[in-house]
């Protein structure tokens, strides 16, 4: 099997966001990366077990500049075998997308892997553009994967449940949480990944249709009203009367 | 130049999503100065009753193609009604389907999106902005669509439902729609409760409830409240609730009206997926639990007791009111 893993460098789960004085931009000094974690912990850790158990490689890609080949030798040392970066600053999905699907168009792969959504913009939008630039069945935010030969039994998170779809190789997915375990990358896989290949190309002309003008940080909570727990009509009230939520 | 609300109907029946993304939709094309129609694909119950919630019009087309979902066939038939209506701006809601055609419907369009919006769109110096979260929603962005077509995925409980308007009338759109390619096997949803994306009140459940067998007190009080239960992460992954309950980062972002939060610490993964909440009522025995500095409300307080109370508390309310 040839799969292909999209991945991307986000700020740290844990990171603090600030801005800069005019708002326009997000102040990244000290700011930590890290992979985007549905892409490692799900997508990228799912496509390396299909591969195990049946042959194949595995081709992780990124959008980004020199400075995201931190995060590519991670995946590298959690297991891929090589590595594509598309020198470019990712400005928007529908750049990342074209892209990707210019990088991927006549490569073959039998299944695209991508991350649910990333945890800095959160939209979720690559994986499905990416399928449409290249004509393919996608199936979004799937839990569980399972092939057998070209055809995937996948179940995806829907509102309330979850749903069980066939589909059949070449298809794109985005992989959330109960695909995979995540795995950390052991010493003898960080040394590989120093000599495993990792292709630099350069972009396709691709114009941004969407531009962020201005950030803001969300109103600041007034600070929590604390409550007698022996007097839960006052919670109510306050529930009604102040909040007006019930 | 209409705004084409794409109205989702799950096993033909249309929710709240649907109604809000249409409202939202009425008022976009008010502030454009434009109708809003909406877009019914497949078999569905009473499509004429999306004029209450603001459609001017309603498209409806139904194809063999279109009695399961799949995202390039619903996409195909999205875009094209977009083209045949005239339509410049598509609106759906952020779910599940809306989250699988979203990007493919902006493609076909050669539109600029923006998915999960949380605002209704301002014209700014001519330019037509909109907000949503980022970030798991630590911040705001307000994004610039560059082209004349846009598309929009609406985020839940961003906009009511408002009435703005009666039945509206219901036109037949023929679309040619490419045969699915992914066949959808099973559907297993949990019947007679409210999904969680849709809820305007989430009753929430952590560790400090000890163990599946003390869950009663939290139905219980999501049945008072007509709310919806949830979970944190542990309680999810240690099976004691399913999978599907978890919010927080790995799990489902919402943002309700109101969500209590029982013995749940408030890492900031469970916060990134309900932080935009309206109001938080955190009910914690740990003064010192990180899940405070993000509420509005508190009780410092066994939950064994003070959930009982609170229960009664809201019977006696809602006796008071009836």
């Amino acid at each position: 099997m040839k799969l292909l893993v999209c991945i991307s460098k986000t700020p740290d789960t844990e990171a603090k966001i600030q801005l800069a004085a005019d708002g326009k931009s997000l102040d990244t000094s000290g700011m930590k990366y890290i992979m985007n974690p549905y892409d490692e912990w799900y997508a990228l850790v799912r496509a390396l077990e299909l591969v195990e158990a049946n042959g194949g490689t595995v081709t992780v890609v990124n959008v980004g500049p020199a400075d995201n080949d931190q995060i590519i030798r991670k995946a590298l040392a959690i297991g891929a075998n090589d590595a594509v970066r598309i020198n470019a600053e990712p400005t928007s999905a529908w750049f990342v997308a074209h892209q990707i699907a210019a990088f991927a168009k006549n490569e073959g792969y039998d299944i695209i892997f991508c991350g649910k959504e990333t945890i800095d913009y959160n939209g979720s939008e690559v994986p499905a553009m990416l399928a449409e630039l290249l004509d393919l069945p996608f199936v979004s935010w799937a839990s569980k994967l399972d092939m057998e030969g070209d055809t995937a039994t996948i179940q995806r998170d829907i509102e309330g449940g979850v749903e069980i779809v066939k589909v059949k190789t070449p298809f794109v997915v985005s992989a959330a949480k109960g695909m995979a375990e995540q795995r950390i990358p052991n010493m003898r896989g960080i040394m590989m990944a120093k000599r495993k290949p990792l292709k630099v190309v350069e972009p396709v002309p691709a114009e941004d249709p969407v531009a962020i003008v201005q950030y803001a940080m969300p109103p600041a909570k007034k600070g929590v009203k604390l409550v007698d727990p022996e007097n839960m009509d006052e919670l109510v009230r306050l529930l009604h009367e102040e909040a007006k939520v019930i | 130049m209409s705004v084409l609300v794409f109205a989702e109907a799950p096993q033909g029946q249309f929710k709240k999503a649907a109604f809000e993304a249409v409202t939202y939709g009425r008022k976009t094309a008010d502030l454009l100065g434009t109708e809003c129609h909406a877009l019914v694909l497949g078999e569905a119950e009473n499509p004429a009753q999306l004029g209450t919630w603001g459609a001017h019009k309603v498209w409806h087309a139904t194809h063999d193609n279109l009695n399961t979902f799949d995202s390039r066939s619903w996409a195909a038939a999205i875009a094209q009604a977009a083209e045949k209506t005239g339509a410049t701006v598509v609106v759906m809601s952020h779910t599940s389907t809306g989250k699988s055609v979203e990007g493919r419907v902006a493609i076909r369009l050669g539109a600029g999106s923006v998915s999960g919006v949380s605002r209704l769109p301002t014209i700014d110096g001519g330019q037509f902005h909109v907000v949503k979260p980022v970030f798991s929603g630590k911040a705001y962005a307000t994004f610039e669509i560059k082209t004349e077509k846009k598309v929009l995925s609406v985020m839940g409980n961003a906009v009511r439902p408002e009435t703005l308007g009666s039945e509206a009338p219901v036109e037949a759109l023929s679309l040619d729609v490419p045969a699915p390619a992914v066949e959808v096997v099973e559907v297993k949803r949990v019947e007679g409760r409210v999904p969680l994306p849709e809820a305007e009140i989430v009753v929430s459940g952590g560790r400090g409830l000890k163990g599946p067998e003390n869950w009663g007190m939290i139905e219980e009080l999501a049945e008072v409240l007509g709310a919806a239960t949830a979970c944190s992460r542990p309680v999810a992954d240690m099976g004691w609730r399913p999978h599907h309950e978890h919010v927080g980062q790995t799990g489902l972002a919402i943002r309700p009206n109101l969500y209590i939060a029982i013995g749940i610490s408030g890492a900031i993964q469970h916060l990134a997926g309900v932080n935009n909440s309206k109001v938080i009522v955190v009910i914690n025995k740990d003064p010192e639990a990180p899940f405070f500095k993000a509420a509005d409300y508190g009780v410092v307080g066994d939950a064994f007791e003070v959930v009982p109370r609170l229960i009664e508390a809201i019977k006696r309310f809602k006796a008071q009111q009836n």
